[in-house]
């Protein structure tokens, strides 16, 4: 029933973007500034999709898993127009520019992977995918997002020039997320994943 | 911890665009008339070039620009860009931080210590300084190290005006600036985000090379806080690191100076800092940039473009060592 509400929560940085765009006020560099928004934004649903499960396990409330896929998707279409305004404006739509950026620079090497790892988990994401899956063998795939959020925070911490706080913010926010599921597997069998 | 202070510029100050794309009659005026002036003897009855078109209303205009050769024709960034999109981290890390916090700095009164090899050093005062050659406007292609870039009109004179009324020795093989240290007027300073002071250095045969200036304001007026008031360099075929802003220290010296990114982090920052497309940052190229302004990356140019007049400076040095 939240369900209205969060969809247009995550609608709302790339509505502010268009709006600011429209504004001119996007400051003096705006190509920067929206493929900034659009990463962080990319970062923080993954993270906020992370925190699902281990929040499930703590305060019981099984209904978050309804806004998983919500959260997962709207992760996967802010890293979309991540990486297609790098693509489009820093490479023209040129494959080949692409690919030498990704063999030779290990941050985008590392912002590729995780965007590429997030395609299939978008296809998937479906109750039809679910079902032709298998639930366990859904689950085994959709356990790439712990290394797409891996990558990404590599990513923001080899971009950064100089002040890498907040890379490291979320490292320790992505470690924390991803720790909590391994210690659990080790202490105690939980429920459903 | 910062309070947020709205900054100085009202979206009335920004140039109308009629206004901006009229600036070359501006600048025509400007040369016809300081002409006139220094053939007439008339005194200053013009003042300023491209102060009409700057916004900021309680900046001390530059009159009596002289026009330079060495300017570009290139479409100007326009003056909001140049003063809201700046790397000083004595104000913030942030792009937009100099313009919001900046107005803690106080320009006036300003006097720059002058030490080392040299037979004249001392401390002069900023409003001696302006007057030790006759001002120009120079319109420069400005490259950051992080690949974007913008045409700025500066206002200043050749630095190697500046630098030679203090007669450097032979002993004087470099020169190194230092920027203010002062966390009360540059509050980014309470953080160790660079080493403090900003330290930057050049070759003496850069130093005195024409295209060097001794930046001193821009668009026609004095420098606001933010672009490195009220004195920096201005070096063109460098990456904009080594224009060193609100410098209060020149020190002549015999040995290379340790310049603050090289200090910081030396395998990604040299001291010599030449916009070169051939040699990459080791985390991204250095083979294109973003005008500010543009929505597609650009060539970079060797030297930024400045190749004809600075190629000769580095005859037989291995560009790829001395990044």
């Amino acid at each position: 029933m939240f369900k209205p509400a969060a969809w247009l929560a995550c609608l709302a940085p790339a509505a502010l973007l268009v709006y600011h765009g429209f504004q001119s006020e996007l400051g003096a560099n705006p190509v920067e500034t929206i493929t900034n928004s659009t990463g962080i934004w990319t970062l923080r649903l993954i993270v906020i999709g992370l925190a699902i499960t281990p929040l499930r396990w703590a305060s019981g409330l099984n209904q978050l898993i309804n806004y998983r896929r919500l959260i997962g998707l709207f992760a996967f279409f802010y890293g979309t127009l991540h990486f297609l305004t790098y693509f489009i404006l820093d490479h023209q739509l040129q494959f080949t520019g692409l690919w030498d950026d990704v063999v030779k620079r290990p941050y985008i090497t590392a912002g590729f992977t995780a965007f590429v790892l997030m395609i299939p988990l978008a296809i998937t994401s479906t109750g039809g995918w679910i079902r032709r899956m298998g639930g366990r063998q859904w689950n085994r795939l959709h356990r790439l997002i712990y290394i797409t959020a891996l990558a990404a925070v590599l990513h923001y911490f080899w971009k950064v020039k100089l002040d890498a706080t907040y890379p490291v913010y979320y490292g320790i926010g992505v470690a924390v997320l991803l720790g909590i599921r391994l210690w659990l597997q080790y202490h105690r069998k939980p429920a459903s994943q | 911890m910062l309070i947020k202070k709205a900054a100085d510029l009202r979206e009335s100050d920004v140039t109308p665009k009629e206004t901006f794309l009229r600036r070359r009659e501006f600048l025509a005026v400007a040369g016809s008339t300081a002409v006139a002036v220094a053939t007439n003897g008339l005194g200053p009855v013009f003042t300023g070039t491209a102060t009409a078109l700057a916004q900021n209303p309680s900046a001390q205009k530059l009159a009596n620009l002289k026009k330079s050769p060495f300017s570009t024709d290139e479409k100007l960034n326009s003056y909001k860009d140049v003063t809201t999109y700046n790397n000083f981290y004595e104000f913030g890390l942030d792009k937009a931080d100099p313009s919001k916090y900046a107005h803690t700095l106080k320009p006036r009164p300003w006097s720059v210590v002058v030490e080392g090899q040299c037979a004249k050093p001392g401390t002069y005062n900023i409003e001696d300084i302006l007057k030790y050659a006759p001002l120009e406007e120079r319109i420069y292609r400005l490259r950051c190290v992080e690949a974007w870039s913008m045409v700025v009109p500066w206002v200043g004179y050749p630095l190697s005006e500046f630098l030679k009324r203090f007669e450097p020795t032979s002993k004087a093989k470099y020169v190194e600036f230092r920027t203010l240290v002062d966390t009360r007027q540059m509050p980014g300073q309470t953080e160790p985000a660079l080493n403090w002071p900003y330290v930057e250095g050049l070759r003496m045969d850069e130093a005195m090379h024409p295209l060097t200036l001794l930046g001193l304001g821009l668009y026609g007026e004095v420098l606001p806080n933010q672009n490195g008031a009220p004195i920096r360099l201005v070096v063109p075929w460098k990456y904009g690191f080594k224009s060193i802003k609100s410098i209060v220290r020149v020190r002549f010296v015999e040995n290379e100076p340790i310049n603050t990114w090289k200090q910081q982090q030396s395998s990604e920052y040299g001291f010599y800092a030449n916009v070169n497309p051939q040699v990459d940052h080791p985390r991204w190229t250095q083979g294109s940039e973003r005008r500010l302004g543009e929505f597609f990356r650009r060539k970079t140019l060797m030297f930024n473009g400045y190749g004809d007049q600075v190629a000769s400076l580095y005859a037989g040095m291995d560009l790829r060592k001395n990044y």
